[in-house]
């Protein structure tokens, strides 16, 4: 277990927003602030201002779990994340940051013969695309991580996992401030405090937006506002199809390392990883209900506790130390909706649910070079939001529901 | 956990509930008429404010009769449900 | 031995012994681990996390953010506080570094759950919490009162104070007893609220047989959660005291000045022997006269205000102790090994800047820097906070409905004010504190969150990095991160982050506070839900048949179903190629008692389930039964099944295992919400009627076996029709339906009956050899007819066109549930998926089902283009060799082609097939 690493001394300047930017990125999250990045390092575009409505990544950044992995079942959706991975791998040379990004991969557990067949097609879709995975036996999956009770006598048995070597956790707030700190040295305006309140127009282009601290204008909006972009976008009458639930999460205090993986089950609903410290980090269930509230009902954090028991008998007398929750914006299809919207200049990414984490610099990176491009990069083309005219879908629920 | 009023029970525990999204989304009449857009925006558009949300819930453990509620999305207060013959309220 | 006898609320007369760091120590009943080691001198309890220093008992309760230690014996529990765990006979404990480790065995322990409703829910039984449950009591209200300490008194506990010239544990004594005669309240004390969620929902955790040790019954329940509903919540959690920031702050020996104060009065147990107290208000006067008079030497109060409170100065005066005013702790010296505070450094403080410096030995340092009310459970619910600079603590600001908050979690900080009395019994006239978060010093020596040897210099350095949030600050130096979340910390930390910052402590705020109030254990949350109680285990009536007959199960849903029933040395392959063989050739026998089946009564049944269905279903004659499709408004199929119609007015609909819930959700929803105007009603009847597939050429021979009233020719009984009979007298519905392609009859009957009329049917066909067959068989049989599994062949993204099914789909209909999305351009797409049939062109190969297909007979690199998957895979009797069901790009115009399927290493050549590959002309369904 490694300590608390070194930070820089310096991560970014607090400047007053200027009337005019290039880009102007609503979301101070982790995808508005690795977009930045991107935008200034492979395209030299750096007339960028984030504009977040409070602390720079204290939203669902703060809030998530962070895993990280890209064994998704959809081509779409695996070259996203896949891209994304590679970046994970080479970030912390990049950011010249200690992100503390470990792969020590994920296990998706199955329970039924049913999760077995969805794990099977899913690993086996995954090695064609070139994404590292693996179907285990229960006894292979108590070789990786000996605490998983893998008898037979629980009320779901484990009949085997899908593993992902390359998969692993990282911290998620110093990914954020690495990003923050190297947009903002290459002259992106960080504003906080600052929430768009509306947007300036010149017929069907977006020109610029409204904010708590005055009018900016923009060439190009981008909204990296997860649960909130539906706030905005009727401000413009512009539907998106996301919903946004409360989605829970919790600590315990600092153990012993006991957990050297992660692990997720759907069907005995649990998402558990050790964090560098030593804390068990776990996802809760999504609540059902709409909520921006940032909190959810506790009922969710029992049955999270009795999943995690049931499946790991030795965290019993662990402590539930911080239970939270964040806004996590789900789209139809359980895919993110990246692409154009019917104004001029205003981009859309939203409805990552549970994936936004993972996809930080992968969505950073082809958001960045739509921006420069004016065209949606390759990655998040079929995630436009055409698909739920065309039905053209891309099922990530109705194939192989694996939340987080 | 809330404590949710059915309109037929009365206020009974949020986990006898079940959640039903956008209340007064009515199915198009005649969804052969619909361009794909207009069909589009009725299967999977629904609004998702912040504040006051006109929502459909099931009290699906109890009476499992639909109603409809005006719940704030940001406090999570219910401020009114109503079933589904009776107008919307005006909440103040 | 610093224990003073007969002082305290420990028993004397009885010794306990126990270890901790593989030292055998004393203690008595009624001791905490702390006021046990406290007794033996031991202030240091392990190390901190990251820079290994010593760390030690700092309060009497949850706030202290030191003393943490690991339980070993009767059961490893990781990260308690000593100040929290009642000492037993036999406790093994060790002193930790910041982690704790949990046990390598399963905790054999119970843990449950209880709800209660109340009127009034009053948290806390100290003197504000006792008189708000008196007020409720008396006035008739039905009371819940919570209490996270052994017994009742709070901060009572603690201190000598007096109310109406008797001690006030006397007062608390009888209002204990009198909450104890009215029958409608209930007092629970060691129960901890932890969790404040909306409408009066209160989560406590009550810790029930700890504190007995290895005496503990093990019939008992270790640890209750109560889910407390209540409509007037009463918050009286009393405060918080908070330390002053200065270097070297984080030794043993440096204490709370209250928390000293109630080990000498609760525990009879002195903290030190020289004692100085560093305060900057009046409460730690009373620790300080308090310890002088039971012997402790108590060398300096130093007082960092101006002036200091004339009654408490007579009372040092009167003692001999020198009170030093305008003077602060600037830093502390230790002692080798234990690190235990050995002298300090004091100097004068004037307008921020230190003056004369002096030396004082000790081996107890008491720190009160103000207090902050623990206004955790209010701010949970939604309760906003305002800082108040005078007290220098958040406290609760404006009102939560349903919600008081009493006493000093309020801000009240004199005991008759809490008492709701009048001023009679409050004590000397305060002296207002003066806020003071730090002493100027070595930011780097300044500890803010001795739990995450967090410094000033760790503040400082976030903000100069740029960050300006409480948040941001707390997240780059983990304040308030640790087993305590900030109960201490929290508030000084965003003190020295205004000051360094200039700014207003109000206009910064705090972190928010998130529940649980303090950490509970993972097993008490999960309760009983574990093991069997996990998720309720559905079986049919037959179960315990199938368990005699030794069937292997498979969980479908929460159904426990038998999947095969191997024989005497039969593997699954064996068996289900001996129970499909006896299907196709003789006759099998299944329970498909699981099948969903939902009652659907009313003058518009059948207008109903044809806009359900994409079938017509009105057009069904009662007394027959068709095979209908369920699509989402997406147009995907959502469920598939039989439905019988009973008569003009009712149908009995069936569904798969899996879908029968949501597909009676599903018409509900419909009707309720879409077409009220429909006079339907809708009933799960899945538990009433058992379910027996009767399948096999020689079924009809077993049929008219058992209900010989019955004429089972082909014409008179043809298929998709159903009869009613009755067998012994016992009503059973038979209906003549096929999924296996095979002659087959499937027979209903209450469940109550289901194991007479088993039997009767086995008896039926015991001529015949008749064989039970399991789920995994019964996939085989219509898996080779080409019949989809939904949930298994498909997956959400699959029409009825995909899957072959156009004759399902009416085009008669102006309109159904999905229809209109079938027109969508997607849809129309020449590329969609479509459910074919692959035969593995070595006729050996098992596909394992979840393979992808691809078109080229050689791998090349990814990403590989795929045309689709294998969704069912099996061994055919009939067939004799292997085959598949599988999705594939364009499926029916491939058939005749050869692709590729990789398994393990190698590329298996398949040939696409149509997806009927026994009996495609369905010759066999008469028998």
């Amino acid at each position: 277990m490694s300590i608390q690493p070194e930070h820089p001394d310096f991560l970014w300047r607090n400047p007053e927003p200027k009337r005019s930017y290039d880009v102007v990125i609503i979301g101070g999250g982790g995808h508005g602030l690795a977009t930045a990045h991107y935008l200034a390092r492979n395209h030299g575009i750096t007339d960028v201002a984030v504009l977040e409505k409070g602390w720079l990544a204290g939203g669902n950044m703060a809030r998530n779990t962070t895993l990280i992995r890209s064994n998704y079942l959809w081509d779409e959706s695996a070259a996203i994340y896949e891209h994304s991975l590679k970046l994970w791998e080479g970030l912390e040379e990049d950011l010249d940051y200690p992100i503390l990004f470990s792969q020590r991969g994920v296990l998706n557990l199955a329970h039924t013969q049913q999760d077995v067949r969805d794990s099977v097609r899913r690993v086996e879709a995954n090695v064609l695309n070139g994404v590292d995975a693996e179907w285990l036996t229960p006894d292979e999956v108590k070789k990786i991580c000996p605490i998983v009770n893998t008898s037979s006598e629980i009320r779901y048995p484990v009949l085997g996992a899908t593993y992902q070597p390359r998969a692993g956790i990282a911290k998620h707030d110093y990914v954020a401030w690495g990003f923050a700190r190297r947009a903002s040295a290459a002259g992106v305006d960080l504003i906080q405090d600052c929430e768009v309140t509306g947007f300036t127009t010149d017929g069907d282009r977006v020109t610029g937006v409204r904010t708590t601290r005055g009018d900016i204008a923009a060439g190009q909006v981008a909204l990296c506002a997860a649960g909130h972009t539906s706030t905005l976008t009727d401000l413009l009458g512009v539907p998106v199809p996301i919903q946004s639930h409360p989605l829970q999460a919790l600590v315990s205090e600092l153990l012993e390392p006991v957990h050297p993986t992660v692990v997720m089950s759907n069907a005995v609903h649990v998402y558990v990883s050790q964090a560098h410290k030593g804390e068990l980090v776990m996802g809760a269930g999504v609540d059902s209900y709409n909520g921006y509230g940032q909190r959810g009902a506790f009922h969710i954090i029992e049955r999270q506790m009795a999943a995690a028991v049931e499946l790991f008998p030795v965290f019993a007398r662990a402590h539930l130390l911080r239970t939270w929750g964040g806004i996590v914006d789900v789209s139809p299809d359980a895919s993110p909706i990246v692409g154009r919207t019917p104004y001029e200049g205003l981009w859309l990414n939203c409805g990552w649910g549970t994936g936004g984490f993972k996809a930080t610099p992968g969505l950073g990176w082809c958001l960045a070079h739509t921006l420069a491009h004016d065209e949606p990069h390759p990655y998040v083309a079929p995630f436009g939001l055409d698909r739920f005219v065309t039905g053209a879908l891309v099922d990530e629920h109705g194939a192989a529901a694996v939340a987080h | 956990m809330q404590l949710i009023e059915c309109p037929w029970c009365g206020p009974r525990e949020e986990v006898e509930f079940h959640y039903g999204g956008e209340a007064h989304v009515s199915y198009p009449p005649d969804p052969s008429t619909l361009s794909d857009e207009q069909w589009a925006r009725y299967v999977f558009f629904r609004a998702n404010p912040k504040g006051r949300f006109h929502e459909r819930w099931s009290h699906s453990a109890g009476c499992r009769r639909w109603f409809n509620a005006v719940r704030d999305t940001a406090t999570y207060r219910f401020h009114g449900v109503y079933r589904p013959d009776e107008q919307k309220p005006v909440i103040p | 031995m610093t224990r003073l006898p007969g002082r305290g609320r420990v028993d004397h007369d009885t010794t306990w012994r126990f270890t901790f760091d593989g030292r055998e120590l004393t203690g008595h009943p009624g001791d905490t681990l702390a006021s046990a080691l406290l007794a033996h001198g031991v202030h240091r309890t392990g190390s901190s996390v990251n820079l290994g220093r010593p760390r030690g008992i700092g309060a009497a309760w949850a706030e202290d953010p030191g003393g943490l230690v690991q339980v070993e014996e009767p059961f490893p529990e990781p990260m308690l506080l000593a100040t929290t765990i009642e000492l037993h006979d036999g406790l093994v404990a060790r002193g930790l570094s910041g982690r704790g480790r949990l046990a390598d065995v399963p905790d054999s322990a119970r843990y449950d759950r209880m709800h209660a409703h109340a009127d009034v829910l009053v948290v806390g039984a100290g003197p504000a919490g006792l008189t708000a449950a008196l007020t409720a009591a008396r006035a008739g209200a039905r009371v819940v009162l919570v209490d996270e300490q052994s017994e009742a008194g709070g901060d009572l506990l603690g201190t000598a104070d007096r109310i109406a010239g008797a001690p006030a544990l006397d007062w608390v004594s009888a209002a204990v007893a009198e909450l104890r005669s009215y029958p409608d309240v209930r007092h629970l004390q060691r129960t901890t609220a932890f969790g404040h969620y909306d409408d009066g929902f209160v989560l406590a955790l009550e810790r029930r047989t700890g504190h007995l040790g290895l005496a503990a019954p093990r019939h008992v329940s270790r640890q209750r959660v109560w889910r407390i509903r209540a409509r007037e919540v009463v918050v009286a959690t009393g405060a918080h005291e908070r330390p002053v920031v200065f270097c070297d702050n984080d030794r043993p020996g440096i204490m709370l000045a209250s928390g000293a104060r109630t080990f000498l009065h609760r525990y009879g147990v002195r903290a030190g022997c020289d004692a100085v107290v560093f305060t900057t208000g009046d409460s730690a006067y009373a620790s300080a006269v308090d310890l002088a008079d039971a012997g402790t030497r108590v060398h300096a109060v130093l007082d960092a205000r101006a002036e200091a409170p004339a009654y408490w100065r007579a009372e040092c005066e009167r003692r001999g102790i020198p009170v030093r005013t305008g003077h602060v702790v600037t830093g502390t010296e230790g002692t080798e090994g234990t690190g235990r505070v050995s002298a300090v450094s004091t100097a004068t403080l004037r307008d921020g800047v230190l003056g004369e410096a002096a030396r004082i030995e000790c081996d107890l340092l008491l720190v009160s820097g103000g207090w902050n009310p623990a206004v955790h459970l209010f701010s949970q619910a939604g309760g906003r906070l305002r800082f108040d600079n005078g007290l220098g603590a958040f406290v609760p600001s404006g009102e939560l409905p349903g919600v008081t908050v009493a006493g000093t979690a309020a801000g009240v900080f004199d005991l008759a004010g809490c008492l709701s009395r009048d001023p009679a019994d409050a004590g000397p006239a305060p002296t207002p504190p003066l806020v003071l978060w730090r002493v100027p010093g070595e930011q780097g020596r300044q500890f803010v969150d001795v739990a995450r040897d967090a410094t000033v210099a760790d503040i400082a350095r976030a903000l100069g990095a740029g960050m300006r949030s409480v948040e941001h600050v707390k997240r780059y130096t983990t304040i308030g991160t640790a087993h305590d979340q900030g109960k201490t910390s929290g508030v000084v930390a965003s003190g020295i982050i205004a000051e360094l910052l200039g700014t207003p402590v109000r206009e910064l705020g705090t972190t928010t506070f998130r529940p649980p109030y303090t950490p509970v254990a993972f097993a008490a949350l999960a309760g009983r839900s574990r093991g069997a109680l996990f998720d309720p285990e559905r079986t049919t009536a037959l179960h315990d048949w199938h368990v005699a007959r030794g069937a292997v199960f498979e969980d479908v849903g929460q159904w426990k179903r038998p999947r095969y029933y191997p024989r005497p040395g039969e593997d699954m392959d064996a068996a289900v190629l001996r129970e499909s063989r006896a299907a196709r050739r003789g006759v099998g026998i299944l329970d498909g008692s699981t099948l969903g089946k939902i009652d659907v009564q009313g003058p518009d049944a059948a207008v109903l389930l044809d806009r359900i269905y994409t079938n017509l279903m009105s057009s069904l004659r009662p007394g027959m039964v068709r095979y209908g499709v369920i699509c989402g408004v997406d147009g995907m199929v959502l469920d598939d099944g039989t439905v019988l119609r009973v008569a003009e007015d009712r149908f009995l609909v069936y569904t798969t295992t899996g879908g029968a819930a949501t597909v009676l959700d599903w018409m509900e929803e419909w009707l309720q919400t879409e077409w009220p105007e429909l006079r339907v009603h809708l009933t799960s009847v899945t538990e009433q009627w058992a379910t027996f597939p009767v399948v096999g050429p020689r079924s009809r021979d077993v049929i008219a076996a058992l209900a010989p009233q019955v004429d089972c020719s082909a014409g008179a009984f043809p298929f998709m029709a159903w009869r009613d009979t009755t067998v012994d007298g016992v009503p059973v519905r038979i209906a003549r339906v096929s999924f296996s392609g095979e002659l087959a009859y499937e027979v209903n009957v209450n469940a109550w009956y289901a194991p007479a009329v088993w039997e009767r049917l086995l008896d039926a066909g015991r001529p015949h050899d008749i064989t039970p067959y399991g789920t995994e068989t019964m996939h085989v049989l219509r898996a080779e007819k080409g019949y989809p599994i939904i949930g298994q062949d498909t997956d959400g993204t699959v029409a009825p066109y995909d899957l072959g099914m156009a004759w399902a789909v009416s085009r008669k209909k102006s309109d159904f549930v999905g229809k209109r999305s079938f027109a969508r351009v997607e849809n129309r797409n020449p590329l969609r998926k479509q459910l074919v049939g692959l035969l593995p062109l070595d006729r050996a190969t098992v596909l394992p089902e979840g393979s992808q297909i691809i078109g080229t007979d050689t791998l090349p690199e990814p990403p590989v283009p795929m045309l689709g998957h294998v969704t069912s895979s099996y061994r055919s009797a009939e067939l004799g060799r292997p085959f598949a069901l599988a999705l594939v790009r364009a499926g029916r115009d491939r058939i005749g082609q050869t692709l590729h399927v990789p398994v393990g290493g190698d590329l298996v050549a398949v040939e696409v097939t149509g997806s009927v590959l026994v009996d495609p002309e369905g010759a066999r369904r008469d028998g």
